[in-house]
């Protein structure tokens, strides 16, 4: 590949894209929030289960591009045993080193493989598709501390 | 592929054979394509092939030239100036009205507003005839219709407690126009519809659909962005009452558009910019309104881009617009054959290159729109991805992206080559 697209279709960003993490509708959910680009029509809906304070089940059904469903994917695998704080720092965390504010992702953070999505930087049309989820994420957060079980974001970086 | 390079396709109904002279035909490569000088330029280590011309066209050097020269040499406010270089930039001005009159068979010129673009045009033909319209009027558009050509009208129709009404597709892409006569009704006030569609490329039979809606006693509007430069268009032969494009999607520079009308339709138009440029007279309380054309033309105006286009439409006319017609029915009609070679693609609108204009969508269920494109840039050829600015179009087709090559006379076919090329290799990434 050239033109950094290696950097950007990595080869674990494509197995995550091929078979997505928690695709699966969750039979039961305590939480859902929605959030789309409407510069691009991708949209994303996630579904979160608790088992107590921490995560039990994820669901992330994504209709958008790779870099998107990739996110999405490694987002479900991140999520799950994490409490609330913990996924709202971890998203907050990865929305500052999507923008530049954050210049590494913090190993304490446990962050696995979100770190091959740190080629899309160099790609600025494109953050927004690997933000996506995790803006939803925050937005279930929001959902969830309002006592709300469905949450909506127009989410546009 | 299983299609044979540089077949000229002489045989499409309605298509003139090709004449085959250098420089004349896409199995020589484009239309005047070395006077464009972004054309020259490597992305990504590749040559550029542009294939983005429905969002906007490429400027020739003549056009660019004319926009700095006018800024050079001529720089000065239009209208009431008593000197030289205002009178020159008002001669400049008013040249482009004339020109964009000849072009479209006005007989005068007066007919026709400048605007900002399409979508000014198309804002002001809306609430321009708000004052005509009445609670539970109806306006009927099409499920075709680009963002431009529908948000005015749902806030006007919000505004003023009026009926939008959607004139549906057929299976093919095409208007269906069995639904007409119950679509029109005595309360339809304004038709307004794409003439080329920005997503399927179908070409509208906008003069049937304008006579139809005139014995009903509507006022008939035309989208015509992707048509104007792209076709032979003549504004009494299309039927409509008011006709909006821009000069960016036609080879002229961007921040220029036009809203062509009957002196019936002009008339019926209210002004919905008011200021400098736009007044007969004013007093502190009262103000009436110049003649038109100029009283929709409050402000200073894009002289510099009106200065420029002339410049774009003597390229038009040394190509010719029948012969541009033809180069990009060539193009479409090989680009869709080309494009059912890879399974798992599926091409929108119709299948006859004569129905559409110069543009292909698709969505390819193995790569996504967004991706494609991302990875067809990496090879240097730009294709746009996404909703195009018609979302309830893509809600239609059941999906939320396409992808979308749109073409212009400088390409050949080897653009559409080196974009299958390109697809081949993005789903090489994706296997």
């Amino acid at each position: 590949m050239n033109a950094g697209m290696d950097d950007l279709y990595r080869e674990v960003i494509l197995d995550h894209h091929r078979s997505p993490r928690g695709a699966e509708k969750l039979a039961a959910h305590d939480v859902e929030a929605s959030g789309k680009n409407p510069s691009c029509g991708d949209e994303v809906t996630l579904q979160l289960g608790f088992d107590g304070e921490r995560i039990s089940s994820v669901a992330v059904l994504s209709r958008g591009c790779a870099i998107a469903t990739a996110s999405g994917s490694i987002l479900a695998e991140l999520a799950v045993g994490r409490t609330l704080a913990e996924v709202v720092r971890l998203a907050e965390t990865f929305r500052g080193h999507m923008r530049g504010d954050i210049p590494e992702l913090p190993d304490a953070l446990d962050t696995g493989d979100l770190e091959v999505l740190t080629g899309v930087r160099r790609f600025p049309a494109r953050v927004k598709c690997a933000l996506l989820p995790w803006l939803t994420a925050l937005e279930a957060v929001r959902a969830r501390g309002q006592g709300r079980a469905v949450g909506v974001s127009t989410t546009e970086v | 592929m299983n299609v044979e390079r540089h077949a000229c396709l002489p045989g499409l109904a309605g298509a003139d054979p090709c004449q085959g002279q250098q420089g004349d035909c896409v199995r020589c490569g484009g239309i005047f394509t070395d006077r464009f000088p972004v054309l020259r330029r490597s992305i990504n280590g590749h040559k550029l092939v542009y294939l983005d011309n429905a969002a906007t066209t490429q400027k020739p050097e003549s056009v660019i030239a004319a926009e700095a020269r006018y800024y050079r040499r001529h720089n000065a406010n239009v209208h009431r100036g008593m000197h030289a270089l205002a009178t020159e930039a008002t001669e400049l001005y008013e040249s482009c009205r004339r020109r964009v009159a000849l072009l479209l068979g006005v007989s005068r010129p007066e007919q026709v507003v400048i605007t900002g673009g399409t979508t000014a045009s198309l804002n002001l033909a809306a609430f321009g005839l708000s004052h005509h319209l009445n609670p539970g009027d109806e306006i009927l558009l099409t499920e075709m219709e680009h963002h431009a050509n529908l948000v005015p009208w749902i806030a006007l129709a919000r505004r003023e407690g009026l009926l939008l009404r959607h004139l549906p597709l057929t299976a093919d892409g095409g208007l269906d126009l069995g639904a007409l006569p119950e679509m029109l009704s005595d309360r339809t006030r304004i038709v307004s519809l794409a003439y080329t569609s920005n997503v399927l490329g179908t070409i509208n039979p906008v003069a049937e659909i304008a006579a139809a809606a005139h014995r009903r006693g509507a006022i008939v509007i035309a989208d015509a962005a992707q048509a104007v430069g792209h076709l032979p268009l003549d504004f009494a032969a299309s039927g409509v009452d008011l006709l909006a494009f821009s000069a960016h999607k036609a080879y002229g520079p961007m921040g220029l558009g036009f809203l062509v009308g009957t002196p019936d339709a002009l008339a019926r138009l209210e002004p919905v910019q008011f200021g400098g440029e736009m007044i007969d007279t004013v007093s502190l309380d009262e103000a009436t309104w110049a003649e038109v054309p100029h009283r929709f033309e409050a402000g200073t105006p894009n002289v510099a881009a009106a200065a420029a286009f002339p410049a774009a439409l003597d390229l038009l006319g040394e190509a010719g617009l029948e012969r541009i017609r033809t180069h990009e029915i060539q193009l479409t009609g090989y680009a869709l054959e080309a494009l059912k070679g890879f399974d798992g693609l599926t091409v929108y609108g119709p299948d006859d290159p004569t129905r559409r204009g110069g543009l292909v969508s698709f969505h390819d269920e193995r790569v996504h729109a967004h991706d494609l494109a991302q990875l067809l840039d990496a090879r240097g050829v730009a294709i746009r991805a996404g909703h195009h600015c018609a979302q309830p179009l893509h809600g239609r087709l059941g999906v939320t992206a396409t992808a979308r090559a749109s073409f212009g006379i400088y390409n050949s076919h080897d653009d559409i080559d080196a974009m299958v090329e390109a697809i081949a290799y993005a789903r090489e990434v994706f296997a």
